[in-house]
């Protein structure tokens, strides 16, 4: 977008910025001009290039603002005189006339208005604005203004013809500025792979790029690595070889080489037979097979009565019939022979398939592979930390969604299932609030804390309507929960809609925190991961320096005790379903502004939730904490191996869930004791 | 032998003749009064609807024997429902898609090799999710006996794999109902994917039709369906009430009442679990495989795990721990819920504004449950007994 | 070798608090005794450990002649082998007729299969109905469990018990909330059964203990104190100073 907007001004400001023009160099380039008034009003990309040489050659800021002119389809020409100027409309004259405001083409003068008749607009094709703005690089990175400077950057770096080099190596040396310097090496190194004949030079130029893990230099590599599958009858010589392909056999590794088929990775041959076979026919090496379905014609088109030769069509519904009444048609008919696989296979064998790298230096494609294998390795591990990272923001997600669920669990053996409701009207408040307060980063401080005051109360309600009469009957909670939250579920469609709603952050959650062209990690990513670690240092103060934490622990750990020794169990097991269910809401908040806020959003967190719960252990902090990060680098970790499946990914972690209860029933972080034993 | 000890064991028990008097006559009912057989006063789709929702009562006493006699809330069970739906569904599909093929090339020069109709087949079926190949769990597809044994040995097997990890880790209580929850998303996550072999999410369709079949009327088939539900519901009402009444009987009910005693005693009681876990599993499948064709498509979203927890609903409404509170339950719910979402009961003016049934009627649900597991812990079932106990039956 | 149950040397803990510390106890073929100790002495935990619910850390539990481990054997197996158990609180199940209740605890085959085959037989019948009269229940047998008196469950329990046909019993606190003339049919009941088989009795109140007139074994923070006839055990002055002194 800036890099467009620049581009706009650019004409603008490079008239108002150019320096005196003195009178001789006016002069000799309107006589260029004059000279070669035809190509230029008329171009095509085959005629004009000596023009544009010319121009080149000439240089200077006057060209530059000609060139761009051209380009911007600025340019007009006097129909009488031929003269070049710039011109923009300027309504009509009195008598309804179109007019033009009209300026010198090469100082700028302004020169009056004239009638639009008189003018003709140059419209350079696009074939012949690519060469113009070629040829105006040069100018461009050889300016003295630097802001021109770095538009030819950006103009070579998006394409370096081989004609730039030799005026970008003398930009990098007159360059002062270090930051634009180390630009433009970088872009000549990548115009030297691409465009350079000199073998020593392009190596250097790879060998360069050794730790660079951009995009950019991944581009300039690959294409160097392109090859071709060819076949030959002996050993191929004098030819840069990047592989021996055997059909059906050998894998294409990325690097180019050929590798062997691994049966775990289920990568195909690089050639079938098939595919190998045809090759050769195309060569003129065999002779065509005819393909399953060109038989079927044959024999469809020289059926006679219902009857090939001695078979009758309508016994022709096997391959073996089939290939027996073709076979008669081959010797009788003259039907071209088919070709058994053993055929195949015996002249796929006899010749040799290879595949040839487009770059003919050995020493370049080597020199690519090996820099290019270093920096895959390197891009592996910064990808590795972005999964983790990943996963690390997965666990903060679950953890906060499943940390209330865990204290409620924990000290009173209640499911609740309404739990994912709670973790939706939280979100919902959110977007109310975004209603009522306009501005987002205020919206979202104050829905943070409303969300908690309300599901704190809807916590509060439910234990003292509900729960509190089925302490004894942990099952019937959770079915009791359940209903809840079928009817807050169906309550909240009733209110807002099925369709989402948007919860949106503020800008300042909206970027991303950029390490490389691999890494970068989004502001939202990193603000829940501090809300989750805001709240695991606040569960920890609450529940290991509070006497409410001192009180709940007591009866999470011994219910008849805590209430002999004067603890209200009754009142704890409120406020600390209150307290879980609050959490709960601020979970909402943090989910709601990463993903669209609906009815359901709360049951696509719950199992994962009570998996996160279960797998960490009943009643403790760091069990919960040690469960959501098990549970989020798991699901991250296997959709590694399998990216384009989240599903699967989802489906295996909770297959491993089940067979890692097998081994902690208790989960990860569990407690001990007879207390827990029954 | 073992035919007549189990007529005279009936008839020692009233309920049991009741019920299934009830049932025969219920059945008459419909089949008489059905557009297909009777008099028309039935429409098909209704009858669809009432076997459908016999084929529900079947899963309820699966869930009766497993959670109200055995005490193991599965949320797992409509997994196994699906199961045979899909098992079932399947050979639908491919001997009907094989039926369709081989007629459209009756008129072809050529006669279609083996190869050529399962490529047909292939691209007809799995067209929707970009495969024309045939996934290996299809393979015997269209055999219907070898798909038969699949709807019970599936299942059976899934449940037997699952439940021996489950109850030899003693994982119980909440544990085990999250547990069986996380089975049955796993499944339909697994479903979703296209490449699951079972088209996705757009599962099997079609499955009203059976192969063979296609010169009979959907009223008749409806009938078929409906009197076979009928049946099949009658022969596990039987099962399970033999079962319950049985020694196995008071050994489940002890493992529901106190687990450590019946270990105590010398009882495996993982074995039992197990059993229970397994038969009950097969009911289910038996109970989806005669569902699906009624309903006429199945996809992943029918195994979501919302459908478990609707099936603990029916029992608990119905009565735990009563074989026919099971049944009243699942189809007093599931016949009401398909009246009030289907659109016909008419709206409520409340003068502010309109009550919708379609959609208030889940929070009246929900909230109703809640009423239910509150006050009246022994659902509807319990409601029978207290009435009958009252009149000295 | 006339020992039926030999505990060797075992110890386990619970979150750091050790609840048996290196314990050792036999007990004969036909045997009466009673365990005594303070609140936390590791009574239960000795139990639990016997009937395989709780695994100790180090030490072996040995059974019969055969001597085999009863330490990789669930719950279900030992009791299989010969040990019943009695809780302290009656646990019988309510919601099931007395005879029921008996008729599960029959000696007959455990697995499910068999238990699906079952057919009542006379003999079983018969059995039952012995049993209902030992314990005095022959009146109540199709009456719900639920529904009998508290000293009723118990015996209905040590009916089970005597159905299960045990070799080892071990009875926890047999004695609660019975009123008198129930606790000496109950002495009378241990001692009978004590003929023929070996009988582990815990238990709190020492004039019943001493009723019953066996061997005492008093354990102390999960070790034995002492063992012996009741008046050397409670002439002993460690077991005066730590359970009887208090």
């Amino acid at each position: 977008m800036l890099r467009n907007l620049l581009l706009l001004l650019l004409p603008v400001f490079l008239i108002f910025s150019a320096p005196n023009i003195s009178a001789s160099p006016l002069s000799s380039f309107e006589e260029l001009l004059e000279r070669n008034a035809k190509l230029i009003q008329k171009s095509s990309s085959k005629t004009v290039d000596p023009v544009l040489t010319e121009i080149q050659e000439f240089g200077g800021q006057m060209a530059a603002i000609f060139m761009q002119s051209w380009i911007e389809k600025k340019l007009y020409f006097v129909k009488d005189t031929g003269a070049f100027v710039l011109a923009e409309p300027a309504g009509k004259n009195e008598a309804g006339k179109k007019m033009m405001t009209v300026k010198g083409a090469l100082d700028g003068k302004p020169l009056g208005k004239m009638l639009a008749k008189s003018l003709k607009q140059i419209k350079p094709n696009s074939g012949v604005r690519a060469k113009i703005a070629s040829a105006l690089v040069p100018i461009q990175i050889g300016s003295d203004d630097i802001e021109t400077r770095k538009i030819g950057l950006i103009a070579l770096s998006r394409d370096i013809m081989p004609s730039h080099l030799p005026p970008l190596k003398r930009a990098i040396e007159q360059e002062v500025d270090e930051d634009l310097k180390r630009a433009f090496q970088q872009t000549y190194i990548y115009g030297v792979i691409s465009h350079s004949d000199d073998e020593a030079e392009v190596e250097a130029a790879i060998y360069s790029l050794k730790d660079s893990l951009s995009l950019d230099a991944r581009a300039a590599l690959n294409p160097l690595l392109t090859s071709q599958v060819r076949v030959s009858k002996t050993q191929p010589e004098g030819q840069n070889i990047a592989r021996i392909i055997i059909p059906g056999r050998s894998v294409r590794l990325s690097d180019g080489t050929a590798g062997k088929q691994v049966l775990m990775s289920g990568a195909d041959p690089e050639l079938s037979l098939a595919t190998a076979y045809q090759m050769l026919v195309e060569k003129g090496l065999a002779a065509a097979a005819p393909t399953e379905d060109s038989r079927k014609e044959t024999l469809v088109a020289m059926a006679e009565d219902g009857q090939i030769g001695p078979f009758g069509l309508t016994t022709l519904n096997t391959d073996a019939a089939r290939n027996k009444a073709y076979d008669w048609l081959v010797e009788n008919n003259g039907a071209p022979p088919r070709v058994l696989k053993a055929e195949m296979e015996q002249a796929v064998s006899a010749h040799i398939f290879y595949a040839v790298y487009d770059h003919p230096s050995k020493t370049v494609t080597n020199a690519a592979r090996e820099v290019l294998a270093g920096i895959n390795s390197q891009v592996m591990v910064y990808k590795l930390l972005d999964l983790a990272l990943d996963g690390l923001s997965l666990a903060s997600i679950y953890f906060l969604a499943a940390i209330g669920l865990a204290i409620t669990f924990g000290v009173m053996r209640v499911i609740n299932m309404a739990h994912g409701e709670f973790i939706m009207m939280g979100a919902y408040t959110g977007y109310v609030i975004q209603l009522l307060v306009p501005s987002y980063t205020i919206s979202i401080l104050l829905a943070l804390p409303a969300a908690f005051c309300v599901t704190f109360l809807a916590g509060v309600a439910m234990e003292r309507l509900v729960i509190r009469h089925l302490y004894k009957r942990p099952l019937e909670t959770l079915l009791a929960t359940f209903g809840i939250s079928i009817a807050l579920q169906q309550i909240a469609k009733n209110i807002f809609g099925t369709q989402a709603r948007p919860l949106t952050s503020p800008a300042w959650l909206d970027g991303a925190f950029v390490v490389n062209d691999v890494l970068a990690i989004s502001n939202i990513r990193i603000a829940i991961f501090c809300l989750g670690l805001l709240f695991l240092g606040l569960m920890l103060y609450v529940m290991t320096r509070t006497r409410f934490g001192l009180e709940t622990r007591a009866v999470t750990q011994n219910p008849a005790m805590a209430a002999s020794m004067g603890i209200n169990p009754d009142r704890i097991n409120m406020l600390t379903f209150g307290f879980g269910s609050g959490i709960a809401g601020i979970a909402g908040v943090a989910i709601g502004l990463f993903s669209k806020v609906t009815s359901e959003l709360g049951s696509d967190y719950i199992v994962q939730s009570f998996m996160t719960v279960v797998v960490g252990g009943v009643g403790n902090i760091w069990g919960t904490l040690a469960g959501a990060a098990m549970i989020g680098s798991l699901q991250k970790g296997i959709e590694w191996f399998n990216p384009s499946n989240t599903l699967a990914a989802q489906t295996y972690m909770i297959i491993f869930i089940i067979l890692f209860i097998q081994f902690r029933p208790r989960g990860i972080i569990a407690l001990k004791g007879r207390a827990v034993e029954d | 032998m073992e035919n007549t000890i189990l007529i005279k064991h009936l008839l020692k028990h009233p309920s049991v003749m009741i019920f299934l008097g009830l049932l025969a006559g219920f059945t008459l009912l419909v089949v008489g009064l059905a557009e297909g057989a009777g008099i028309g006063l039935i429409s098909t789709s209704f009858v669809k609807t009432l076997g459908k929702t016999l084929c529900l009562c079947m899963i309820a006493i699966a869930m009766d024997l497993v959670w109200g006699f055995c005490g193991i809330l599965s949320l797992g069970h409509f997994a196994f429902f699906a199961l045979g739906g899909y098992i079932i569904g399947m050979w639908l599909m491919f001997a009907r898609t094989k039926l369709i093929v081989l007629e459209a090339a009756q008129n072809a020069v050529l006669p279609m090799t083996q190869s050529e109709v399962s490529q047909a087949v292939g691209t007809q079926i799995f067209g929707v999710v970009g495969g024309a190949e045939i996934p290996a769990i299809w393979t015997f597809a269209d055999n219907f006996w070898i798909q038969i044994a699949f709807v019970v040995l599936v299942p059976g097997l899934l449940a037997l794999i699952f439940g021996w990890l489950a109850f030899r880790a003693r994982v119980n209580g909440v544990y085990l109902s999250i547990l069986t929850q996380a089975m049955t998303l796993a499944l339909a996550l697994y479903l979703f994917q296209n490449d699951s072999g079972l088209r996705g999410n757009n599962g099997l369709s079609g499955l009203q039709n059976i192969p063979g079949f296609d010169a009979v009327s959907q009223a008749d088939i409806s009938i078929w369906f409906f009197i076979a539900s009928a049946g099949a519901l009658a022969l596990i009402y039987v099962l399970a009430y033999g079962l319950i009444s049985s020694k196995m009987g008071n050994i489940i009910r002890g493992i529901r009442d106190n687990e450590a005693r019946v270990r105590f005693l010398g009882y495996n009681v993982e074995s039992y679990k197990l059993f229970i876990f397994v038969l009950t599993a097969i009911i289910a499948a038996v109970a989806g495989a005669l569902y699906y064709p009624q309903a006429g498509i199945i996809n992943p979203a029918e195994l979501a795990p919302i459908a478990s927890i609707y099936l603990a609903v029916w029992v608990a409404i119905g009565g735990r721990g009563r074989l026919y509170g099971a049944v009243i339950g699942a189809a007093f719910v599931s016949l009401l819920s398909s009246y009030f979402t289907g659109g016909q009961a008419p709206d409520i003016p409340l003068g502010f504004g309109t009550l919708r049934w379609t959609e208030w009627w889940l929070v009246l649900l929900g909230l109703s449950f809640v009423g239910v597991t509150l006050y009246a812990p022994k659902g509807i079932g319990g409601l029978i007994d207290h009435l009958t106990r009252k009149r000295g039956v | 070798m006339a020992q039926l149950l030999h505990v060797d040397d075992i110890s386990v803990t619970f979150d750091g608090f050790r609840a048996i510390n290196g314990l050792s106890f036999d007990i004969g073929r036909a045997e009466l005794r009673a365990i005594i100790g303070p609140n936390g002495a590791g009574k239960t935990t000795f139990m639990d450990i016997v009937t395989g619910k709780t695994r100790p850390d180090s030490g072996d539990v040995r059974w019969g002649d055969k001597g085999v481990s009863l330490l990789r054997k669930s719950e279900s197996q030992i009791a299989q082998l010969g040990i019943g158990r009695k809780f302290q609180k009656p646990t019988v199940f309510e919601s099931q007729s007395v005879y029921d209740n008996l008729l599960m605890a029959l000696a007959n085959q455990r697995n499910p299969f068999s238990v699906l085959s079952y057919q009542r037989s006379i003999i079983d019948n018969d059995k039952i109905d012995a049993l209902a009269t030992q314990i005095n229940l022959s009146q109540q047998t199709q009456i719900l469990a639920g529904a009998l008196s508290h000293g009723q469950k118990q015996w209905l329990e040590i009916g089970m018990l005597l159905a299960q046909d045990p070799q080892l019993l071990l009875v926890d606190e047999p004695a609660a909330g019975m009123t008198a003339p129930e606790r000496a049919v109950t002495v009378k009941l241990l001692k009978e059964l004590a003929q023929t088989r070996a009988v582990v009795v815990v238990e709190h109140d020492m004039e019943f203990i001493r009723q019953l007139e066996c061997r005492i074994t008093v354990l102390h923070e999960g070790a034995v104190l002492a063992e012996g006839q009741i008046d050397f055990v409670m002439q002993n002055q460690e077991v005066i100073d730590v359970y009887l002194g208090r």
